[in-house]
């Protein structure tokens, strides 16, 4: 399966970096802020932009985990899925700026399904979108507020972003295979 | 009446035979291919017969004889008829079949009886000998008539309350004793009523662990034992029917050793089933006494194979379909069993090599015919014999279908199963009954 | 991930049962939620067949489908065409009729629901909800979900988890469940009743048996009373329900022959005062409320992994 490496671990943190500095600028504070990773690389990218903004605030962000399998519209087209951890943290979301990560934005659905689930949740002030990599092709009106690299891809391709924490190390690849397309 | 040949046919499995029929008794038997008809007469190989049946490569029994049938009729003929259960045991290879009592209204007298016998007579296929009951409506409290029925033109020497055990002892001892003035025989259904309320399986780990009742083998083994002694006590004859567990070959074996008059049955499901099927909570394996172990059914055959079990007997028990479409609570209990009886008998016993077909007519012709003193049935193969016979053909094999079927049931757990041997022809008091297979009825000429 | 069907707790591999408890513990924040209702099963229909009154267990599922968006429906014996005698044949090819996406039945024949699930009448998911005396694997798996929460923070398996089951084990579907489930998971399962309530054959069970209650009590890390019906006076399984609850009801006296965590379970309805003393039932250590509330989790648990992907049949390729 030909891989082509389109970041490597330097540019996604120069990426993440970046992330976090228009996440503060663009929230004018952080007193407000949480992040909340869709499983399983959201996670890691929000701890990893939580941390970021930890850094450059001096302030601690909570950062937290929310899965949307249940709120999913393709359920009854695949098998059915384990659920993720949700993880609020302490303190809800009521009032608060939320904002969503995930590793690829794609078609969006997986978004509309977090919008649903923050809905059951609680009421946010605002809801903010931050991906590591916007691959296009979206089928739902949905656009990212922050976004680690926009990269246009064809739909045969698929896009893979790789973490430590769950793969090794950190890298963005393209795998034109399209058996592996997401 | 009709003359018939059956070609190249081998009795009991041994060397290949010409049989000629006429006026319902074997003729003659010669080697196969040699001159037919009287040795006496010139254009003897010109003979002409009624019926010639090519049978070359099978096997020539006697006509097999089921002492344990269910026929149903009267009142339930939904499930099976005289005329449909009468074709069904043709079709299996029997040339007589024992109706068991438990009809609606049971047969307790001689009226039920007569009428049970005639219908046999109207269907003509088998011999159909009425079972009488032991007691009244099978109650268990008051002898029925049983003289009348013995000399009513039924001629009953099998009396029964099957599908219910006589329980009371005394009752059992007076059935035992009256029964002697006229040569019968006690059948009984070995089932302790109280150790089996509510029983639907074997009582074992399977039965825990499935949370369905118990049916434990000492509730057969208590019966058994108690009516060998009281048939020593007042030396009468008892046959156990469908022994279904190890512990009661024990006590027939002990019973038989010390001189007891007792015989004893068991089914071909007995003989091949076990409790493991139960697991499937499917009600086509729901019968009365219920599927054991597999040491049970070890010893059951072992038990054939040295005759402390006399005969194989089937149990047919015909159902209709709502009977067993449903939960295993509510199912009825049994299976049908004449049309699979000698394919079953054939694959565990000749197949295996345990027993020869001379052994295997002791248990399936000879000996019932013996113990329900039926005339003219289970004779040996010999010139004059009656011609009640029955060709197996070990080259074809018996697939069960729910089409395959003359029962008008097809409650049968074999179904999907594929054994090897068919019966091919059968031959009922001279006449074909069954020819490739097919049941035919009437006059027929090949 | 799960078979289609859920019949006996000894259908489910070890995995498959902490998927179940992994899976009720996530489920498990949605009830602590203002709004407890999930869109996952929408458009979907579960049909609650009862043959046997059983209010607590149907509420249950019936909760458990409702937060899950399904349509739930309820055909209950008592009223019904099957109190007139219609067989459980006829009963599944109506639902069937009617696009049942899951049965969730309820019977007092053991097997029913392997009978409803393999015969051919309808192609939904069969969940049993207690068969009989056979099984009852949705109060074994929230027993275990309970079991796990006080004993192993809610993490992983049961492995060394003393559990000790008091009782009718005869008759019992919840006691047979549990043993399969609870040695699936590791737990080192007692049972503890008269001979006459013990199954034949238990000694090939899977756990450990014995007469005396006093004797095991105090090893044990819960102890899950079951409940005797008076009615089995009558097949002398005991004399009198007096010597049945001096030998094996657990009373203030036993209660403190146990270890200070250890809980106390059952399976509800109690019968106060029979197998189990009032000071008992009300004190600190009995956990059968939360054995009610997990229910309905596990039960969430359950419909979720059974319903909530592409049905064998290929709703995939829509």
């Amino acid at each position: 399966m030909p891989a082509r490496e389109v970041l490597d671990a330097s540019d996604m943190r120069r990426a993440i970096r970046r992330m976090a500095h228009e996440i503060i600028e663009k929230s004018r504070g952080v007193d407000d802020l949480v992040l909340l990773g869709i499983p399983t690389r959201g996670v890691w990218l929000a701890q990893r932009i939580a941390h970021d903004i930890t850094e450059i605030e001096g302030h601690a962000v909570p950062s937290g985990a929310l899965d949307v399998t249940l709120y999913r519209d393709d359920l009854r087209l695949r098998q059915v899925r384990a659920l993720e951890p949700t993880n609020i943290p302490t303190g809800g979301i009521d009032g608060r700026t939320v904002v969503l990560v995930d590793d690829v934005l794609y078609s969006g659905r997986t978004i509309r399904s977090a919008l649903d689930a923050l809905n059951d949740i609680g009421r946010p002030a605002a809801v903010r979108l931050a991906v590591m990599v916007d691959r296009g092709h979206r089928e739902l009106p949905i656009r990212p507020d922050f976004v680690g690299k926009n990269l246009p891809t064809a739909t045969d391709e698929a896009v893979r972003v790789r973490f430590v924490e769950s793969d090794g190390d950190d890298a963005v690849l393209i795998e034109s295979d399209a058996e592996h397309a997401r | 009446m009709t003359s018939m040949i059956i070609r190249g046919v081998q009795p009991y499995g041994e060397a290949a035979q010409d049989v000629e029929i006429s006026d319902g008794v074997i003729a003659r038997i010669s080697p196969a291919g040699s001159p037919t008809g009287s040795p006496a007469s010139a254009a003897a190989s010109q003979k002409v017969f009624d019926v010639e049946l090519d049978a070359a490569g099978c096997v020539l029994l006697p006509g097999l004889v089921d002492l344990h049938t269910h026929l149903r009729e009267p009142g339930r003929e939904d499930s099976e008829t005289i005329a449909t259960g009468s074709r069904a045991a043709a079709k299996g290879g029997f040339t007589c079949v024992h109706a068991m009592a438990n009809t609606a209204p049971v047969a307790d007298t001689a009226g039920v009886v007569e009428q049970v016998w005639r219908r046999g007579v109207d269907a003509d296929l088998v011999d159909v000998r009425p079972v009488g009951a032991v007691t009244v409506g099978l109650q268990g409290a008051q002898l029925a008539e049983l003289g009348a029925m013995a000399s009513s033109a039924a001629q009953v020497r099998v009396f029964s309350d099957d599908g219910l055990c006589v329980h009371d002892p005394l009752l059992m001892r007076r059935a035992l004793e009256y029964v002697k003035a006229f040569d019968g025989v006690v059948a009984q259904h070995a089932q302790d009523p109280r150790l089996t309320e509510g029983a639907q399986m074997n009582e074992g780990e399977l039965s825990g662990r499935l949370g369905l009742a118990g049916w434990p083998a000492v509730a057969e083994e208590a019966i058994i034992a108690r009516d060998v002694l009281l048939a020593e006590h007042v030396d009468s004859r008892l046959h156990v029917c469908h022994v279904s567990t190890a512990g009661s070959v024990e006590v027939v074996r002990w019973a038989k050793a010390r001189g007891i008059r007792v015989t004893a049955e068991a089914t071909p499901h007995h003989l091949l089933l076990t409790e493991e099927l139960v697991a499937s909570f499917d009600p086509i394996y729901k019968v009365n006494p219920p599927l054991r172990r597999e040491e049970d059914v070890m010893a059951l055959r072992e038990a054939v194979i040295d005759g402390t079990i006399d005969i194989i007997a089937t149990d047919h028990a015909p159902h209709p379909r709502e009977d067993k479409d449903c939960e295993w609570a509510a199912a009825a209990m049994g299976m049908i069993g004449l049309e699979t009886a000698l394919p079953i008998a054939a694959q565990v016993f000749i197949e295996s090599g345990r027993m020869d077909w001379r052994q295997l007519c002791e248990r399936m012709s000879v000996t019932p015919a013996r113990i329900g003193r039926v005339a003219d049935q289970g004779a040996v193969i010999e010139v004059g014999a009656p011609a009640n016979l029955v060709v197996w053909d070990p080259a074809q094999t018996t697939v069960v279908t729910p089409a395959m079927f003359e029962s008008k049931s097809a409650n049968s757990p074999y179904l999907d199963r594929t054994f090897a041997g068919a019966v091919r022809h059968v031959v009922f008091r001279g006449r074909p009954t069954v020819v490739d297979g097919q049941v035919v009825s009437g006059e027929v000429a090949s | 991930m799960l078979g289609k069907h859920l019949l006996s707790a000894a259908d489910l591999t070890r995995d498959q049962a902490l998927l179940i408890l992994d899976t009720t513990s996530e489920l498990a924040a949605v009830t602590d939620r203002s709004v407890k209702k999930l869109p996952t099963l929408r458009g979907r229909t579960v049909v609650n067949l009862f043959f046997e009154d059983s209010t607590r267990t149907r509420l249950s599922f019936e909760l458990a489908a409702k937060r899950l968006s399904a349509d739930v429906i309820t055909f209950s014996a008592k009223g019904s065409s099957v109190s007139k005698g219609e067989s459980l044949k006829d009963t599944a090819l109506t639902l069937e009729a009617m696009g049942a996406d899951a049965v969730i039945i309820r019977h007092g024949a053991s097997g029913a629901p392997e009978r409803l699930a393999t015969a051919g009448w309808i192609d939904g998911a069969v969940l049993n909800a207690g068969d009989g005396t056979h099984e009852h694997p949705t109060q074994a798996l929230l027993d275990a979900y309970t079991l796990r929460r006080h004993t192993r923070d809610g993490q992983g398996d049961l492995s060394g988890v003393r559990v000790v089951i008091v009782g009718d084990v005869l008759h019992s579907r919840v006691a047979r469940s549990n043993v399969l489930l609870l040695q699936t998971l590791g737990a080192d399962v007692t049972l503890v009743a008269p001979p006459t309530l013990l199954p034949v054959g238990v000694e090939n069970w899977p756990c450990k048996v014995s007469y005396h209650l006093d004797d095991v009590l105090p090893d044990a890390d819960a102890v899950m009373m079951l409940r005797v019906q008076a009615e089995r006076m009558a097949g002398a399984y005991f004399p009198s329900t007096l010597e049945y609850s001096r030998m094996y009801g657990l009373d203030a006296r036993r209660m403190a022959l146990m270890s200070p965590d250890a809980i106390v379970m059952h399976p509800g309805p109690m019968n106060r005062g029979l197998e189990i003393s009032a000071d008992v039932a009300d004190a600190d250590r009995a956990v059968v409320v939360e054995q009610v509330a997990n229910g309905v989790n596990v039960r969430m648990a359950c419909l979720y992994l059974l319903l909530g992907g592409a049905s064998s049949e290929g709703d995939g390729s829509q």
